[in-house]
């Protein structure tokens, strides 16, 4: 089976439409591959946020091809695109989005109960995520009880709990301060070299780049560099499963 | 309990204010619709009292009679000929009708008179909770009712008063038997009715009917029809319903109280709507979420739902606390509100469809949302 688990062809994006309309991407060829883990960078307005959103199926490209495990996305309406996001992807975000009502548990299980998955089995595979990201003792608390780096590992574990071919970050440790955000780090490169995920994060933060199998730079909605990093970073053990 | 109804309650519960407004809303509107449908409900039942508690199969009518209380009169000979009819047990003459009760006190008040029958029992005084009503068949007795004591200026029991220049004497008293038209009851002797109505020794305002247990129904009713002529021949049903449909229908009185439970329905429906569309106004941002992580619009209609039921079952249960006390209030008065079970289930029903229908303009506001443009902030 191919290892590239999402591809880009020839991806154009306009957002907005009139005066307004402006040429997020201008033609991106990109591949996501399973066991690696690629970041996104670039300057504010480049485009990386829309990448990764034309990737994650959230935005449809204004033309060229996003296939998603070798099936095309093109014919998919936008029920079927919620399926596909179902199915593979995983999301992390700058702002977290967790649901301000429900504990950590709850937020992590939600990502199960859209599945279908409900009941005891889908509270323990819940807790289960959560342990993974070190947050065993926070799994009753509601995000308001927890520090910006809780809250994005219950998004972590969130965006992981249902085993997704893909998992998508932007700007993950925007918010946080240094140590924080290198755990979060940590955990997105485990989850690409150890559970063998496709993870693409993009990101201003250097701590992330030890870290990369491969940097792919974008400007103006283009692709200007992409580059290898060999050898990276070895997982810290702390964080394997 | 599942994730969708925990969310929905959350999302509910989350902004109290609005919670208790919209509680106000079904509430208000599902009260409302009670106590008009319990009034519809009690006062059929109570046009019909009199049909209720006689013991006639058959009524026998003037043509185009409307209701028990219907003025119109025919020709007591037809009782004779029905009496003596195969199939037939007793054939009893009913004299019905206004008359004037003078109190002691010289005040004049309008009453109304129905004739008892004490030998066959087709009609007479039911509830009774003082004296003896087999007295009623001696001298210028009568039968009424306690709740109209005051209006009537008795105490009880050997009181006295003048209805049409006649002196009276109340020798029982029954417990209930209440008009509609606040014109009092008064039970007399058939002598003594044609009397205080005016009613000719050869008329009558109906016949009771009562077959013989083996009868043929059918035979003897049509066998009766033929022989009556132009007098109509009802069973106590249908001359029940159509009394109903005279008083409920006729004078308009039933779809007055359906325009009000209307009214309670949309007033209780554009407020939980309303609350409900803000409601999800309010958590946009976490619908979006729901669909970036790829959930399908039906889950999200759930969570929509769910919170409307919410609303439903919350709100009904307390609107049925009010009603069962407003039942309590109104059981001794002129019109009591009547709640049976159907029409709790058939409220609790309406209050569900309610709230539901009131979920769909939220429904439309979240399938709009395009959850890349809650991300692109
Ligand atoms: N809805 C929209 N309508 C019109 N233009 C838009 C819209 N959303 C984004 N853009 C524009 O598209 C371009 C790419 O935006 P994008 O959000 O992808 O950039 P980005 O690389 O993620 O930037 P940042 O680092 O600031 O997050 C920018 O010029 C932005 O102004
Ligand atoms: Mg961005």
């Amino acid at each position: 089976m191919n290892d590239h688990v999402v591809e880009a062809k020839s991806v154009e994006k306009k957002l907005g439409r009139g005066a307004g309309e402006v040429h997020a991407l201008r033609g991106i060829d990109l591949s996501l591959r399973r066991g690696e883990l690629t970041l996104l960078m670039g300057p504010s307005g480049s485009g990386k946020t829309t990448l990764l959103l034309v990737l994650g199926c959230m935005l449809t490209p204004s033309s060229g091809s996003v296939t998603i495990r070798g099936t095309p996305t093109a014919d998919a309406d936008k029920e079927a695109l919620a399926r596909i996001r179902r199915e593979h992807i995983g999301f992390v975000f700058q702002s977290y989005h967790l649901f301000p009502t429900l504990t950590a548990t709850q937020n992590v299980q939600l990502a199960l109960d859209i599945r279908g998955e409900h009941g005891r089995r889908a509270a323990q595979k819940s807790r289960e995520a959560l342990a993974m990201v070190g947050l065993e003792q926070k799994m009753d608390s509601l995000p308001g009880e927890l520090s910006g780096g809780e809250q994005q590992r219950v998004a972590i574990a969130r965006a992981l709990v249902a085993n997704p071919s893909v998992v998508l970050a932007d700007e993950p440790t925007g918010a946080l301060d240094g140590k924080n955000g290198q755990s979060i780090v940590r955990i997105l490169a485990e989850t690409a070299h150890e559970r063998e995920r496709a993870v693409l994060v993009v990101t201003h933060d250097p701590r992330v780049v030890p870290y990369a199998d491969r940097i792919v730079e974008i400007e103006d909605g283009l692709i200007v560099q992409e580059r290898a990093d060999r050898p990276r970073m070895p997982t810290p053990v702390p964080f394997r499963a | 309990m599942s994730l969708v109804l925990t969310l929905a309650s959350r999302n509910l519960f989350h902004d109290r204010l609005r919670f208790v407004a919209t509680m106000v809303g079904v509430v208000f509107s599902v009260v409302l619709v009670m106590i008009q449908m319990g009034l519809f409900l009690g006062f059929g039942r109570m046009v019909t009292t009199m049909i209720d508690h006689a013991s006639a199969d058959l009524w026998i009518l003037p043509k185009g009679a409307k209701c028990f209380e219907d003025p119109s009169l025919l020709d007591v000979k037809l009782r004779d000929r029905v009496a003596t009819m195969e199939g037939v047990s007793w054939a009893v003459p009913l004299v019905i009708g206004f008359s004037d009760w003078r109190l002691e006190s010289g005040e004049v008040t309008p009453v109304f008179i129905v004739s008892a029958d004490l030998r066959d029992g087709s009609l007479q005084p039911f509830n009774v909770a003082d004296g003896n009503v087999q007295a009623l068949t001696q001298g210028a007795n009568v039968a009424v009712d306690r709740s109209y004591f005051d209006r009537l200026g008795v105490s009880g029991v050997g009181s006295t008063a003048e209805i049409r220049g006649r002196k009276v004497r109340v020798v029982a008293v029954t417990d209930g038997i209440r008009s509609f038209a606040t014109t009092p009851y008064v039970f007399v002797d058939l002598k003594n009715a044609r009397n205080y109505t005016g009613t000719p020794r050869d008329r009558a305002s109906s016949v009771l009917v009562r077959l013989k247990g083996d009868a043929d129904r059918e035979k003897v009713l049509s066998a009766i029809r033929a022989e009556v002529g132009e007098a109509e021949v009802l069973t106590s049903d249908d001359f029940r319903s159509r009394s109903r449909s005279f008083w409920l229908f006729g004078t308009g009185a039933g779809a007055a109280l359906f325009a009000g439970a209307l009214l309670g329905v949309i007033v209780g429906t554009v407020i939980v709507a309303q609350t409900l569309y803000s409601s999800t106004k309010d958590h946009l941002n976490e619908f979006a979420t729901l669909r970036a992580m790829g959930s399908s619009n039906a889950y999200i209609y759930t969570v929509i739902i769910y919170q409307a039921l919410i609303n439903a079952v919350i709100g009904f249960a307390i609107a049925a606390g009010i009603g069962s006390i407003v039942v309590q209030m109104t059981a001794k008065s002129a019109l009591p509100i009547v709640i049976t079970p159907w029409l709790m289930a058939a409220l609790f029903a309406l209050t569900v469809v309610m709230c539901v229908a009131s979920g769909i303009g939220a429904i439309i506001r979240v399938v709009r949302i395009d959850p890349a443009t809650v991300f692109m902030r």
